[in-house]
């Protein structure tokens, strides 16, 4: 790609930009045709298959992960495995690149023996089997999934030679299918003095939540046996997990196969011992369920370089509170913010692209963008997150991301 | 019997179907011995909390058997969580969450080391293994003597030592809905 003079940029030819830099980063290099001429000619292609897979070209992939700071992860050792965000575009994930995060591996489970076991305060106890399901009335919905320890790399230090798939490489969006949970809620007649909700999965660690029946999760809330126009993938659940638009992916139970209603919280290992926050007191905030408003600067970002001259910015934003209704990006540290463009339609609970661009005049400087929902929420600054969270909570980091640039124009992973 | 009704689609659908969509068309009714099979877990008020009992010294021998090859000797030093210590590190930089530093409930231990462990052979231990193991790690976290015998009545008298250390967000709390009366 050329360097247009920012002058001559119009709004299509800056987006178009944008879209090109962030492609090129996924695409192996490869000699550059000088002419015309030097072109290969074209030829007849293949044959058509029963799938199309990527280009030989593109090189794109999840990273696994096991604890932060330890790095590199054999596959065979980690716990969870992160999206490439800097080498996506637009906002679905495809299902293959979708961050996973498991307690006791990916089952593999024949569709036609699972069950699903709806039982404790209702009329009726039933047991369901995905034929019945299907059955159901259907609702899509596109919204992300965040792993509760997103961010989790950037609580006490800054790794500068970490990229943003792993920083922030524990959020995907992509649409999921299923029956609304309040189909089944007044399928099963719940008692109405019902007020939270087990969920079980049919992994080997049966990992379970509690979850709170709020009028907003009962409205929202899906059975989802369909990701991105198709079944499940295993790794994510199939054939049957739960959507919970908003809130902390562990909430999202994999391998659904139990529901129980009650009236209180049942105090699984997963909302006492893990995903709960630890504060600079000592004491442990529980029940921290929605993911915070947040967003990151996924090009340039750690590891790219960076040419002095026009440069696109983008990113992804995203809240657990709804719309994504405004960007800021800075390009001075944070002392002066600009408006970034929102592509559009920005979903509630969705990941949101934004794009700006920027002139480099060579000069070390950071960069960092910060995200508003519609409900008011500003993502914060990294001083006021620690000072009111502490450097121990572990799980819902939503504190600004820096990205520092040197006189080289190399980019590099930082605190603030 | 009430049919589901909330949504308009839903009920468009009955009624394209003639028929309203109830309980009887979908699935079955579990039957008591299957969901006493499936219903595993157990509350800090003793809900699901069977009836047995262990002791630390067959949770030992248990432990040595199924957990050690993980969790280390006594808890500390293998490839999986720590399970003992940490007593007096919440507020440092480098806090050890473990049983007896961390976990509210006794209740809460019974429920995962029944429904999750060990990891390569989850659900296979028996409700007297599950309490035996639960006595020794306790016992290693210094809440229940060597000698101790845990039972129901004895696991549901346990207070743990950071049972006060957690603080629920409001907004769950005293979770509501517009269903209730």
């Amino acid at each position: 790609m050329s360097i247009p003079s920012r002058s001559s940029l119009s709004r299509r030819r800056v987006l178009g930009g944008v879209t090109g830099v962030a492609g090129c980063i996924a695409v192996a290099e490869q000699a550059v045709a000088s002419g015309l001429a030097d072109v290969p000619p074209r030829v007849p292609g293949g044959p058509l298959g029963l799938t199309s897979p990527r280009s030989q070209y593109v090189h794109i992939g999840r990273v696994p992960e096991s604890t932060p700071g330890k790095r590199p992860v054999d596959p065979s050792d980690a716990i969870n495995s992160k999206t490439p965000l800097h080498n996506l575009l637009g906002t679905i994930t495809p299902a293959d690149q979708h961050y996973e995060r498991s307690h006791a591996g990916v089952p593999n489970i024949d569709p036609t023996e699972h069950r699903l076991l709806v039982h404790g305060m209702a009329q009726r106890n039933l047991v369901l089997t995905m034929d019945d399901l299907h059955a159901m009335p259907s609702t899509s919905r596109i919204g992300f999934v965040e792993c509760t320890g997103n961010g989790w790399e950037n609580w006490k230090t800054a790794s500068p030679d970490l990229t943003v798939q792993q920083t922030h490489g524990l959020i995907s969006t992509n649409e999921w299918t299923g029956v609304p949970l309040s189909f089944l809620i007044d399928l099963v007649g719940v008692d109405p003095r019902s007020t939270w909700m087990l969920a079980e999965g049919g992994d080997g660690a049966a990992v379970a939540r509690s979850i709170p029946l709020t009028d907003e999760i009962m409205a929202e809330a899906i059975l989802a046996y369909g990701q991105n126009g198709e079944p499940l993938r295993p790794a994510h659940g199939f054939p049957l997990r739960l959507f919970m638009p908003g809130f902390e992916g562990n909430l999202n139970i994999k391998w659904l196969r139990r529901l129980k209603f009650g009236d209180r919280p049942f105090m699984t290992r997963w909302e006492t011992a893990r995903y709960t926050q630890l504060q600079a007191n000592g004491k442990a905030r529980q029940f921290q369920l929605r993911q915070e408003v947040n967003s990151v600067i996924t090009a340039p970002s750690g590891t790219m370089k960076i040419r002095r001259g026009y440069n696109p910015v983008t990113g992804l934003a995203w809240s657990g509170h709804g719309r994504i209704i405004r960007v800021e990006v800075s390009t001075d540290g944070a002392k002066t913010w600009t408006d970034a463009l929102i592509n559009m339609p920005a979903l509630p609970k969705a990941q949101t692209r934004f794009s700006t661009h920027w002139v480099w005049d060579g000069k070390p400087t950071k960069i960092v963008s910060r995200s508003t929902d519609e409900k008011g929420n500003v993502q914060p600054d990294r001083a006021t997150f620690i000072q009111a969270t502490g450097t121990n909570a572990l799980f819902h980091y939503n504190a600004q991301q820096t990205w520092a640039i040197d006189d080289n124009g190399a980019v590099r992973n930082v605190l603030s | 019997m009430s049919c589901p009704s909330r949504f308009a689609f839903v009920l468009a659908i009955a009624a394209a179907l003639a028929e309203p969509a109830c309980a009887q068309d979908f699935g079955r009714p579990a039957r008591p011995d299957e969901i006493n099979l499936w219903n595993i877990d157990v509350r800090p008020d003793g809900a699901g909390l069977p009836k047995g009992h262990g002791t630390v010294a067959q949770g030992r021998s248990l432990f040595e058997d199924n957990c050690l090859a993980c969790h280390g000797e006594k808890g500390v030093g293998g490839i999986a969580d720590r399970l003992s210590g940490g007593r007096g590190t919440l507020t440092s930089d480098h806090p050890l969450k473990t049983i007896g530093s961390f976990w509210p409930y006794a209740t809460t231990l019974f429920d995962y080391v029944r429904r999750a462990m060990p990891y390569t052979a989850p659900g296979t231990l028996s409700d007297d293994d599950t309490y035996s193991l639960v006595a020794y790690l306790l016992s290693l976290n210094g809440v229940v003597p060597a000698n101790a015998t845990l039972d129901r009545a004895s696991l549901l008298a346990i207070k743990m030592p950071n049972r006060d250390g957690f603080v629920p967000d409001e907004a769950f709390v005293n979770s509501r809905n517009y269903r209730q009366p």
